[in-house]
């Protein structure tokens, strides 16, 4: 067992050493490739402007390879080489690596997308894999930024790739939004899209915005020609719950893939000048019923407070505006920690663990909705979600009881879980003002009791 | 099941004394998880305008009053005000925002 555990330790501290070499080796190499790329690029331009003049005779910039990589969309004849050469001059910069972020920006890097950005501060995870398309498993712990760019890379040598391995914020989105010619915005929360819009009235840019949450997806220009803005359609934000992020609810894979690929579409169209960019008008997709609708939306709003007739919407007051407090939620995406309970009203998984192990009789609430329950639990837990609590009070009372746990202990060892330990403090609380005054939650949730007791704990 | 649909509305259209509107409510995103269906059919006074069938909707539904400030109001899939008239057959949709990715 001890020797068992050496070697663990020994393989382990190997396995680091040589992925920080092999980290570092990535980084040389994929140097020397932006310097090669750049060196070639320059070499491309003054080849083909020679070619002009002499012997082959075309009248576009597009070199050989050029001409050969894009053919099939050269053939197109709604598009062809005016097509083609539109997009290569064009700048186009995906905010968001994640499930919008991957298919489009394969699509725009594979279309010839002159200058590509991506802007993303994340890093892989395992549990990013299923719609994420872009990340491959050897790019886990390792930064969004640089595994896209890497796929693009790999997929087109001939583009500009450039990474900004940053959070985009008011401090610094005007400086890097205004290095292109249409924003895409990949992101996946309320703040960041009121930021984006904002940020692209201040600067004049168009945006290409879609979202994507369980089996729906939502897909608009704006600020397009006169187009409406985000803030046009929704000047107030959505109440916290209404809008939910990935994150912390389901989202079948594919459904941010397709509004991924309809974005990079309609960057396309703006980019080649090519078509009917989807600007006034706002396609709704639904997954269960095979249905796309486009609905009618309304024109730009005089009354807009950022695009309106009398706005004064400047650079300096983006830069001032908090969009964390206007929209009441945060621009991270690290889920937020509560406090609402004071020291003794909470137990540590530890310590839990130690009543447990000790044979201390005990009831265990587990306040997480029915399908997170099903998806994996701790043994004994009993299951009543935080929106029926107080109907099923009795069950509780029940349940102590069997444990020989009396009523006037008022709720001793009565314990509450959930996932993060937000929840199970909202429960405690509800739980105190109907005389369980003695429960307890368990701090940090499940994902405490993984990191803490039990590491084979299934996350996620 | 469509089919059926269709054909009920009508003989019930042609039996109406004008009185009320029978109308098509479209459900997406939030909305559709509050109400727990992607449609519904609903019967209001004529002359009702979309504000009233959101009245009537929240009676029915108390979780949509959280989104009526921020949502898309569309009738037959163009956007629509709160005073618009609400006619025979009309389908409204409501549309709030989505912010995942
Ligand atoms: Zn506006």
């Amino acid at each position: 067992m001890e020797a068992n555990g050496g070697d663990v330790a020994r393989i382990r501290s190997e396995l680091k050493s040589l992925k920080a070499a092999k980290s570092d080796i990535e980084t040389r190499i994929s140097g020397l490739e932006a310097q090669l790329r750049d060196l070639t690029l320059l070499n491309a331009s003054t080849v083909s402007n020679g070619s002009v003049t002499g012997d082959s005779s075309c009248n576009h910039e597009l070199s050989p390879d050029m001409i050969y990589r894009y053919s099939r969309h050269l053939l197109l004849p709604s598009f062809g080489v005016q097509g083609q050469s539109n997009i290569l001059k064009s700048s186009i910069l995906v905010i968001g690596a994640g499930g919008l972020g991957s298919p489009a920006l394969l699509y725009l890097a594979a279309s010839g997308v002159g200058r590509l950005g991506v802007v993303d501060h994340d890093i892989v995870e395992l549990n990013n894999m299923h719609r994420q398309v872009i990340h491959t498993e050897s790019f886990i712990g390792q930064p969004k930024v640089k595994s896209a760019a890497t796929a693009c890379r790999s997929i087109n040598s001939m583009i500009k790739i450039v990474e900004h391995q940053v959070a985009l914020r008011t401090s610094n989105a005007l400086e890097i939004l205004n290095q292109y010619d249409i924003i895409v915005d990949a992101t996946d929360n309320a703040p960041s899209r009121y930021m984006i819009s904002d940020c692209c009235v201040v600067l004049g840019k168009p945006l290409v915005s879609g979202a994507a949450l369980g089996l729906e997806g939502q897909l608009t220009v704006y600020n397009y020609n006169g187009g409406p803005c985000y803030r046009c359609l929704f000047p107030t934000p959505p109440p916290t719950t209404a809008c939910q992020r990935c994150a912390d609810s389901g989202v079948l894979g594919i459904v941010p893939g397709i509004i991924g690929c309809l974005q990079a579409l309609e960057a396309i169209k703006i980019a080649s000048a090519i078509g009917e960019p989807l600007s006034g008008r706002m396609l709704l997709f639904d997954a269960l019923s095979a249905r796309i609708r486009t609905v009618k939306i309304r024109g730009r709003s005089l009354d807009c407070e950022v695009c309106g007739e009398n706005a004064a919407f400047t650079q300096k007051q983006f830069r001032d505006f908090d969009y964390e407090r206007f929209t009441q939620s945060r621009l991270s995406t690290a889920p937020s920690k509560l406090n609402l309970l004071p020291a003794e009203s909470r137990i540590s998984s530890r310590e839990l663990m130690e009543k447990i192990v000790k044979g201390e009789p005990y009831v265990l609430v587990d306040v997480r909705p029915e399908h997170h329950f099903r998806i994996v639990s701790l043994p004994n837990a009993v299951n009543i979600p935080l929106s029926s609590l107080e109907a099923r009070l009795p069950e509780i009372s029940c349940a102590l009881n069997k444990e020989g746990i009396t009523d006037s202990e008022k709720g001793a060892n009565l314990y509450v879980v959930c996932r993060r330990g937000n929840d199970s403090q909202r429960a405690v609380q509800i739980l105190h003002s109907k005389g369980f005054t003695s429960a307890r939650d368990i701090t940090g949730g499940l994902e405490a009791w993984a990191r803490d007791v039990d590491p084979k704990f299934p996350t996620y | 099941m469509d089919v059926t649909e269709v054909k009920a509305e009508n003989a019930d259209s042609q039996s109406s004394k004008k009185e009320s509107v029978k109308i098509k409510v479209l459900f997406f995103a939030r909305a559709r998880d509050i109400v727990g269906l992607p449609s519904m059919p609903l019967e209001v006074s004529s002359g009702s305008t979309a504000s009233d069938c959101l009245n009537k909707l929240v009676a029915l539904f108390p979780g949509l009053e959280e989104l009526r400030g921020c949502m898309v109001l569309a009738v037959n899939e163009e956007y629509t005000t709160e005073s618009a008239i609400i006619k025979e057959e009309d389908e409204l949709a409501i549309i709030p925002p989505i912010s995942g990715g």
